[in-house]
């Protein structure tokens, strides 16, 4: 059993890696308006491919980076022939990847061991510090999530967000104004999904022991709920968002319910509810996207 | 300057532009005018490249633009409206305006995460410019406003403030006076005008509004079920028979 302060501790762990999944998804639908749903599925090549490495002796640091790089140029795959097009092409061919990554998990057993999962990942470990206990992985997560948040910030706040958020709004007025939004929708996608292999990274080398059931579809449309209740385009809502929905789950499981009733269904039917009310009544989310203003800025005070 | 050659547009069996070549001289403000459903708007569409053409051809400044996607021809130094606003909603009237100067430094990604000097000196210019267009259009104060809370009118003159924003050569105009108060109408015109005296640009406009049109443009060009019937100065078209017929005589 854990004792109370550990299971704070893992609760927290699970938050960054969470958060890390959540603003890597509001990246791209939040703030570029892209529908991924195939977000889960990058997040297991991340965690697979450095699992992989690392049990075959590469260092975390660089089986992560591996993890990173492949979750992103899948990405990259799959938007050459969808972000071309305008409508919901890509939300069609990332639900294809889902299933198709879950399916590859799941069956490909000389590699992945199948539904056995894969054991004995060995701990991260970088710069001479082997992160062994979930304390010393709570100081990596919230350094990786801080990093993360940080990268999406800056880019939000360019001109490259800018256009990003403009792809959102309307893509055809984009490109009436002489920008290729495919270039920009294409480093949308693998940024945010590369972020994704990063969580999945973090999440193999933490739990040390990874199988398909973590991967699957659901999780996207939780990270999606989190997005929503956060206030989508809303970094720090997204985060927000995350402490409030793991606790909620994870606090779920230590409700005692009737035995006719199945927890991960209540789970299930619980958020559904959720998403529906928070899309209804709550549109914007808790915390509304950031608005950028310009009053004040030096090239408006000259007039 | 800009030359449309047999342009022809088929939705399906429908003929909505029907051979249609006119061409537009540098430093004029040309107009295009018909009833509705004549085809005005499918022509805007057909230059910018939002649309394919049947058969025939566009070209500016002796380079061919059909069958470029939109985003190359607004590169030429094409702008344009839309007929029905199309304005970023969730982004306020300064990061319209912004999102449009063209060659950004910015929207390199790594440049614009770092903020190098080269993008905040682009930036501040960037602001400058847009503040002037802003109090030509009397909308100084609402600079940080979202624009999905602006009224049609002033959602209106922010497109066409972003539209300038790209630094174009040509400007296609789809209605811009619609919706908009009469008083505002001829500071709008005044300023096209000057825009076409002092910097040299090019104007296409299609509008609704006869006085408008009237007033404003050098030359029209009067479509009518997509096909052109009548070209010239203001005056003579509004004296050809073949347009009193399809249009003025109501």
């Amino acid at each position: 059993m854990f004792s109370e302060l550990s299971l704070v501790v893992h609760l927290l762990v699970i938050i960054t890696i969470y958060g890390i999944l959540a603003i890597a998804l509001n990246l791209i639908m939040g703030v570029t308006g892209l529908f991924n749903i195939g977000h889960a599925a990058f997040y297991g090549i991340g965690a697979y491919t450095s699992a992989l490495l690392a049990k075959a002796g590469v260092p975390w640091f660089y089986a992560m980076l591996v993890g990173v790089f492949l979750a992103g140029f899948i990405a990259f795959v799959i938007g050459i022939p969808t972000l071309r097009l305008v409508g919901d092409y890509l939300a069609v061919v990332t639900l294809g990847l889902g299933e198709i990554a879950r399916a590859v998990f799941k069956n490909w057993l000389s590699l992945t061991r199948g539904p056995m999962g894969l054991p004995g990942i060995p701990h991260a470990s970088l710069l001479g510090v082997k992160f062994d206990t979930a304390e010393k992985f709570l100081l990596l997560g919230a350094i990786s999530l801080l990093l993360v948040y940080i990268i999406a910030e800056r880019l939000l706040h360019s001109p490259f967000g800018r256009v990003l958020k403009g792809i959102r709004e309307d893509e055809a007025a984009v490109q009436a104004l002489g920008k290729s939004t495919y270039r920009f929708k294409m480093w949308a996608l693998v940024i945010g999904s590369g972020m994704a292999g990063l969580a999945g990274s973090l999440f193999a080398h933490y739990i040390t022991f990874i199988d398909p059931s973590s991967f699957v579809m659901w999780l996207t449309f939780f990270i999606f709920l989190i997005i929503m209740l956060g206030g989508p385009g809303n970094n720090l809502g997204a985060i927000v968002a995350t402490v409030v929905f793991v606790s909620l789950r994870e606090g779920l499981r230590f409700v005692s319910l009737p035995e006719w009733l199945n927890p991960a269904a209540l789970q299930q039917l619980l958020f559904g509810v959720l998403l529906i009310i928070v899309t209804i009544f709550m549109p914007r989310g808790l915390i509304p996207e950031h608005k950028i203003t310009y009053r004040g800025h030096p090239g408006h005070a000259e007039n | 300057m800009l030359r449309i050659d047999k342009l022809t547009k088929d939705f399906g069996g429908l003929r909505a532009v029907n051979d249609c070549s006119f061409e537009v001289p540098e430093g004029m403000i040309f107009g295009l005018i018909g009833p509705n459903g004549s085809g005005k708007t499918t022509v805007f569409n057909l230059i910018t490249g939002f649309l394919l053409p049947t058969s025939g051809r566009v070209s500016y400044r002796d380079q061919e633009l059909t069958g470029l996607p939109p985003y190359m021809i607004a590169q030429h130094g094409i702008a344009r409206t839309f007929q029905l606003v199309r304005v970023f909603r969730r982004m306020t009237v300064m990061e319209n305006l912004l999102i449009a100067p063209q060659h950004q430094a910015g929207e390199n990604l790594l440049l614009g995460m770092l903020q190098v000097p080269r993008v905040r000196r682009q930036e501040r210019e960037a602001i400058k410019r847009a503040m002037k267009l802003l109090a030509v259009m009397g909308m100084e104060g609402l600079t940080d406003e979202y624009c999905g809370n602006l009224s049609y009118a002033e959602q209106k003159m922010v497109e066409l403030a972003r539209a300038l924003m790209t630094d174009p050569d040509l400007v296609l105009l789809d209605e811009p006076t619609s919706g908009i108060n009469p008083s505002l109408i001829n500071q709008i015109l005044d300023y096209i005008r000057k825009l076409r005296d002092e910097q040299g640009k090019t104007f296409l406009v299609v509008e609704h509004d006869m006085r408008v049109i009237m007033n404003l443009c050098d030359r029209i060009a009067v479509l009518n079920y997509g096909e052109k019937i009548a070209e010239g100065t203001p005056d003579e078209v509004s004296n050809a028979p073949e347009v009193i017929d399809a249009y003025l005589g109501v």
